[in-house]
């Protein structure tokens, strides 16, 4: 066993960049030459659970929607079970729960991703899903969580949100919208300003 | 559910601030209130996995994989290096992800407007997955550097931007990768906006040079990991 003592120091973060797109999202940008290793649509169509669109638009200090972001999400299937070996349940899908989208290919430059609504992972945790933004000018990723709407009694009850100030605990809320193409769950992130979204310090 | 080990913390003053004075774009996008600490869940100790059957030998070689009808110009280099945790461990079976400026600086994105050429041969973006001893190895063209508009005459060093996962999202990483002796290090705002920005400059390697081929290159990743040793099943 290995000693839990550090010996090296932490590599430091750099920002994306702007270019990031035919490197990390070649796909959903239009390049041919690289496939990519995750996407847009996170579940297939017979995926067990809700069928959801997670879409926002990330706003800068100033009020103008980003349009040079990366955005990832990681989250658990529809039963709460991530696809990954320190997960110890045993999972029956192809869904691996990683998804990217950059927002420069929507004329609002939103971003979307289809996918199913997560199963809360532990006792007491209320569903989320984890997000982490890349951006020119962000010079270390930000995470943060969705949370959804119609979860209110799971999320009065999840330790992470319960630790977040009541004030800002909204920021982290996703609206659910209901209609005849499906269910979606809109969350905007604002990076500052009195709406600044809450970043956890992971 | 498993039992888990949390990652090690964000070291946050390896990393650079999120507002920085001298680079102009972090003014109206850097969060301005303080991170809200999180007790790590599954959540955050879990992340995607990618093996080596996520990547083919092309992928990690950036002097073949963009070719339409010849070879791409400029210096051939190998960029290779081993990624570890904070507690020394390699880290084997992670994905690591490249992308770069042409030899002349100039990036295949639509949005580089910069008045250099492109390269018809050369496409700029790789990945390959570390071994079991946590190597990773690449064979690209020296980026260029290039210029850009956050103050008067501003030019970007010559760097690969990197990509890492690690074993969960907590360890996730994403970097820049600068080159030894570069003049433009210390005039640039987002080096000098990174604390100990040295360990951000690979180091020439004549081992790793291949004779008649091409130069050599090492830069070695640090990124967190769990505080203690998965046990072995």
């Amino acid at each position: 066993m290995a000693s839990d003592e550090k010996k090296l120091p932490q590599t430091p973060s750099q920002t994306v960049g702007p270019f990031f797109s035919y490197g990390l999202a070649s796909e959903q940008y239009g390049f041919s030459e690289l496939s990519s290793i995750a996407g847009r649509e996170i579940a297939e169509e017979d995926e067990p659970g809700e069928h959801i669109k997670l879409v926002g638009i990330i706003y800068d200090g100033q009020g103008a929607p980003v349009s040079d972001a990366l955005v990832e999400v990681w989250q658990a299937d529809s039963q709460g079970r991530f696809a990954h070996p320190t997960d110890g349940r045993q999972k029956n899908t192809p869904f691996t729960g990683f998804g990217r989208c950059g927002t420069r290919t929507d004329p609002k430059n939103r971003f979307t991703f289809a996918t199913v609504k997560p199963g809360a992972v532990g006792d007491g945790e209320a569903p989320h899903i984890n997000l982490i933004i890349f951006m020119r000018g962000l010079l270390s990723h930000a995470y943060t969580r969705v949370y959804f709407s119609d979860e209110e009694t799971a999320n009065a009850a999840d330790p992470v949100l319960q630790s977040v100030p009541a004030d800002r605990r909204d920021t982290l809320i996703a609206t659910r919208e209901e209609s005849s193409a499906g269910v979606v769950y809109r969350f905007d992130i604002h990076m500052q300003g009195d709406q600044e979204t809450v970043f956890f310090d992971v | 559910m498993s039992d888990f080990s949390e990652f090690s913390e964000r070291d946050w003053p390896s990393h650079p601030k999120y507002i920085d004075e001298g680079y102009k774009s972090t003014t109206f996008r850097g969060p301005t209130k303080p991170l809200i600490p999180l007790q790590q869940t599954l959540s955050e100790v879990t992340g995607p996995v990618y093996g080596q059957d996520s990547v083919s030998a092309l992928d990690s070689d950036l002097t073949m994989n963009g070719r339409k009808n010849g070879e791409p110009l400029g210096e051939r280099m190998i960029v290779t290096g081993k990624v570890l945790d904070e507690f020394g461990r390699p880290v084997p079976n992670t994905l690591v992800e490249i992308w770069q400026a042409n030899s002349a600086g100039r990036y295949v994105d639509l949005m580089d407007k910069h008045d250099a050429p492109l390269d018809p041969n050369f496409y700029g973006g790789g990945r390959a997955v570390t071994d079991s001893d946590g190597n990773y190895r690449f064979k690209t063209i020296r980026p260029g550097a290039y210029p850009w508009g956050n103050h008067p005459n501003a030019w970007r060093p010559a760097h690969i931007h990197f990509s890492l996962f690690g074993a969960g999202i907590a360890s996730r990483l994403v970097t820049q990768m600068y080159f030894p002796g570069d003049p433009l290090i210390p005039l640039d705002p987002i080096a000098q906006a990174t604390p100990s920005v040295d360990r951000l400059v690979a180091g020439f390697s004549l081992d790793v040079t291949e004779p008649e081929y091409a130069l050599g290159y090492v830069f070695d990743i640090v990124l967190r990991g769990p505080k203690q040793t998965p046990m072995e099943d």
